[in-house]
């Protein structure tokens, strides 16, 4: 079966499409950003898109996106390593604190405001509402989703920062 | 890159935000083998054999690990040592591990690991605190003589007389509950042996040096023989001490004795069952008052249940005694505590570390007081608390720093509107279905260790030829920002731009034992070590330079990257002065100790000088509870934190924040439920923790008074910002409804109609 992670079309045997997901992107092909929490899909550390939709990949398997479209945190800054928007956005407001939490939240957030970048505060808080955060009380999640979410309006050009 | 260009600078921002930052999970290591630990179904019991065999057989596994394996000291601890690598004699507790399968694979281990039979003669088990202390109680311990582990005591004034001069008494019992840390990262090891027979640990836990004691006493290798290498974690809020060092001594263990890399990698059920909780407290509160509003006498007697292992218990409780009766003077004081022995889950340390119990109890309790007398809680609290010169409970006079009592509560009152909303709190009564309320709480709290052990810490500050910095410091990053605080205050004493800067990742094999990472003690110990380090660092680059300068080494000045004579005439750069060095022979290395002022104690009476210095903090909250389903929803809240000094603004905000948000858990949302000894809901979709939808908007007050005492200035903020939200909460839910919670979490059945469940109430 086939599938396309971070831009990269892959071919994978029928074995490897029984392995989990998060297995799979870990230890196979080293994307280690999204994290292994709970095991049972309840903290959304292990958060990636699935054709621009939100996964919680713990308890998916490999065939699950067979021809379809993965995105995981590695893949959402520019080849040069720039920081996307929104990446920028959460290192510049303090939204990362022990960071564990950080990849999941991120790819939530930019799946929300690719089809929602005029939302409201509350909305961005119900948004990340299945993506636990112990350290930071969410308050600076919600100011970094806030102040990125110009980026992703129509009329916003693609802005990266060179790496920090 | 400026310290103070008003954004959050952290140096391990960029790699978190792109997912690169290496956990202990995402290491690769080659030949690596994998653990789980076995956990027996018993609650107490006698063990009798630790049948290993079948799984020994089981297809990938590579040895099955048994106390009998463990070639140093199976027992240990911070003040007891009476943890165990693996349960040895007995089960104390559900969460005890008696045996560890290794195995090719993790998926192997785990399934031997259900192989492995306890056979074990059971005991009768000692679920409740209290029921300990009866004599006949089964003991938990018997070689410790009783279930009692230890007790604190204070003895102020005469309590008799306090209460015959009340005009009247209050007197109440309350209850916490159980709570887990809920770090997002599970406990993990990797261990791995190194060629000079040394055995390195990659870990996430908060206590570098205390696991090096765990892993060195299991394996019986001196202290040289174990290097614990600072590794990226996933949060630890106090709770990646104990539980966190023994998994590393399991995982080296395993590779010591099989001479390859082994990850022991905790799934959530298991780091819920095993890991130590915040202490449940019980506590019965006797206040006398006067009539013109002063506390005339507190007794209270203070019931801590610390599960089946000692841990900090001995430590936590001491903390909730010198602070039992909050930031107020009271001249009589009768306190006795008690860390007891169940076999319940250990209790350990967490963010707070006894305050938050006290606090919830004392913080309500003079909002009843307030209430009999007719006045505002402010207004209570405005007569009673600390100021300037006032003398603790346990005699100690507040005279070295600022004390900013009224300072805070004056920011948090101005801020919300305070006294304007109270008027216009529900009681119980309403038109529509939501009940309003607002309340608030605070606190003081003592510094770092205290009279708990001694307290200091070391900083390495090692100059490269070409003027590039290399800062190592005892304290660890537990996400909290520590290495980014450090940084900025190595380049704001040295004058130099942050990104000169690299902070290396200490091990324990290259810094003095700095002690641990707790009691909100890394920003005020290790920023005093970083600070004396570089102006130690200035003195030798001063006497390098002066010649050239023209002046006094002492008059030297160092900024913007250049050292510069009093007038600014004559400049010579930062990296020259350092290839000046260099070209002598003097090396820009050097080492920067801080040493806490001392402390004293006395625990016959419980008189001393606790801390050497406190911190100051106020926070309010306002919401509504709905009549029909008691939910309580929160508006807003607000918090004044006096930090001494905000090292890094982002971050300091980020403390605040994360602080309410885990003490709005702790009072409506989480407890560590548990039958017959058993928990219940050890993951996530069970116990839960707040999200984004739990919080309202939060308001961070920061204020600072720069500590005498702290070479940086800057105090403590980590564990203050979590241990008065509750009672806030608690009291904004009495003044919306009309009824006082006594326990916690705070359930309320429907209103007004019923009743408060009564098992609120003692």
């Amino acid at each position: 079966m086939r599938l396309n992670v971070n831009g990269r079309d892959l071919e994978v045997s029928d074995a490897v499409g029984e392995r989990r997901l998060i297995a799979f992107l870990r230890e196979d092909l080293d994307l280690t950003g999204a994290k292994n929490a709970c095991d049972i899909g309840a903290c959304g550390a292990c958060t990636v898109l699935v054709d621009d939709e939100p996964v919680k990949i713990c308890i998916k398997r490999v065939r699950d996106v067979a021809g379809r479209r993965v995105l995981t945190i590695e893949g959402l800054a520019g080849p040069d390593g720039a920081l996307h928007p929104l990446q920028r956005a959460f290192v510049e407001r303090g939204a990362i604190q022990c960071g564990f939490c950080t990849p999941g939240m991120v790819l939530v957030a930019h799946a929300f405001l690719l089809r929602h970048p005029r939302a409201t505060r509350d909305e961005i808080r119900r948004a990340i509402n299945g993506n636990l955060c112990r350290c930071t009380g969410y308050q600076q999640i919600i100011d970094a989703i806030e102040a990125a979410a110009a980026h992703y309006r129509a009329d916003a050009a693609p802005a990266r920062e060179p790496p920090l | 890159m400026k310290a103070a260009d008003g954004k959050g600078w952290r140096n391990d921002a960029h790699a978190k935000v792109t997912g690169r930052t290496k956990y202990t999970d995402d290491l690769k290591f080659a030949r690596l083998l994998h653990a789980a630990p076995v956990y027996s179904d018993f609650v107490h019991a006698r063990i009798l054999r630790v049948a290993t065999e079948e799984a020994e057989r089981a297809p990938g596994v590579v040895r099955v690990l048994t106390a009998r394996d463990v070639p140093g000291s199976n027992r240990f601890g911070q003040i007891l040592r009476d943890y165990r690598i693996f349960a040895d004699d007995k089960v104390r507790y559900n969460g005890d591990v008696v045996a560890m399968v290794v195995a090719e694979t993790r998926d192997l281990a785990i399934r031997a690991a259900a192989l492995v039979r306890v056979e074990a003669e059971a005991l009768p088990a000692v679920l409740d605190p209290e029921e300990a202390l009866l004599p006949g109680s089964p003991l938990v311990h018997e070689g410790h003589g009783s279930n009692l582990v230890n007790t604190h005591r204070i003895r102020r004034g005469s309590v008799d007389l306090g209460f015959r001069q009340a005009d009247f008494i209050l007197e109440e019992r309350f209850r916490t509950q159980s709570v887990e840390h809920a770090y997002m990262e599970p406990e993990v090891a990797v261990c791995s042996p190194r060629a000079d027979g040394v055995i390195e640990v990659f870990g996430s836990m908060q206590h570098p040096f205390s696991t090096r004691r765990f892993v060195a006493a299991c394996l019986g290798a001196p202290l040289s023989g174990v290097e614990v290498v600072g590794t990226p974690m996933g949060g630890g809020f106090g709770g990646k001490d104990d539980t966190a060092a023994i998994v590393c001594a399991r995982a080296a263990l395993a590779a010591k004795l099989l001479g390859q890399p082994v990850k022991l990698m905790y799934r959530r059920d298991w780091s819920i069952r095993e890991s130590y909780k915040r202490h449940p407290y019980r506590v019965a509160y006797k206040m006398g008052v006067s009539k013109d509003g002063l506390i005339t006498a507190v007794q209270c007697r203070i019931v801590a249940d610390g599960g089946a292992y000692c841990s900090v218990t001995p430590w936590v409780t001491w903390r909730s005694t010198v602070q039992c009766c909050g930031p107020y003077v009271v001249d009589n004081v009768h306190c006795d505590t008690l860390g007891v022995y169940t076999n319940n889950v250990v209790a350990g340390a967490m963010r707070g570390f006894g305050s938050p119990q006290m606090n919830f109890v004392v913080e309500q309790m003079v909002e009843m007081a307030a209430a009999r007398l007719g006045i505002t809680g402010v207004e209570f609290r405005r007569r009673n608390m600390v100021r300037q010169g006032s003398v603790t409970i346990t005699g100690q006079r507040l005279d070295s720093h600022k004390v900013a009592m009224g300072e805070v509560l004056d920011a948090v009152l101005a801020e919300t509107g305070y006294e304007g909303k109270l008027a216009r709190c529900s009681h119980g009564s309403s038109d529509g279905d939501e009940l309003y309320g607002v309340g608030l709480a605070m606190s003081y709290r003592g510094v770092s260790l205290g009279a708990e052990g001694v307290d200091f810490c070391a900083a390495v500050i090692n100059v490269q030829p070409d003027g590039s910095i290399l800062l190592e410091v005892g304290v660890h990053e537990n996400g909290q920002g520590a290495e980014s605080a450090m940084s900025i205050l190595a380049a704001e004493e040295l004058g130099v731009d942050l990104g000169r800067i690299r902070y290396r990742r200490a091990s324990t094999s290259t810094v003095p034992d700095s002690g641990t990472t707790v009691a909100s003690r890394g920003t005020i110990m290790g920023g005093g070590a970083v600070t004396l380090a570089a102006r130690e660092l200035k003195r030798r680059m001063a006497e390098a330079v002066c010649g050239r300068l023209q002046c006094l080494a002492g008059a030297v000045r160092f900024e913007a990257g250049e050292l510069l004579d009093p007038a600014g005439h004559r400049k010579v750069p930062f990296d020259e002065a350092i290839a000046l060095m260099f070209a002598t022979q003097h090396f820009p290395h050097v080492v920067g100790v801080f040493r806490a002022p001392k402390t004293t104690w006395d625990e016959h009476t419980g008189h001393g000088d606790a801390y050497f210095t406190w911190v100051y903090g106020c926070q309010a909250v306002e919401l509504t509870v709905n009549k029909k389903t008691g939910k309580v929803r929160l508006l807003g809240a607000t918090a004044a934190h006096d930090v001494g000094r905000a090292v890094n603004r982002e971050m300091v905000r980020g403390q605040f924040f994360g602080g309410m948000a885990m003490a709005t858990g702790y009072a409506l949302h989480e407890e560590v439920r548990s039958k017959d000894g058993r928990i219940t809901n050890p993951n996530l979709n069970t116990y839960r923790i707040p999200r984004s939808t739990d919080l309202p908007e939060m308001t961070a007050i920061i204020i600072e008074n720069p500590d005498p005492h702290s070479p940086s200035g800057a105090k403590a903020l980590g564990e203050p910002t979590n241990e008065i939200l509750a009672p806030a909460i608690a009291n904004a839910v009495f003044n919306a409804t009309g009824r006082r919670p006594f326990s916690l979490p705070i359930r309320l059945s429907a209103l007004p109609d019923e009743p408060l469940e009564e098992d609120c109430r003692l």
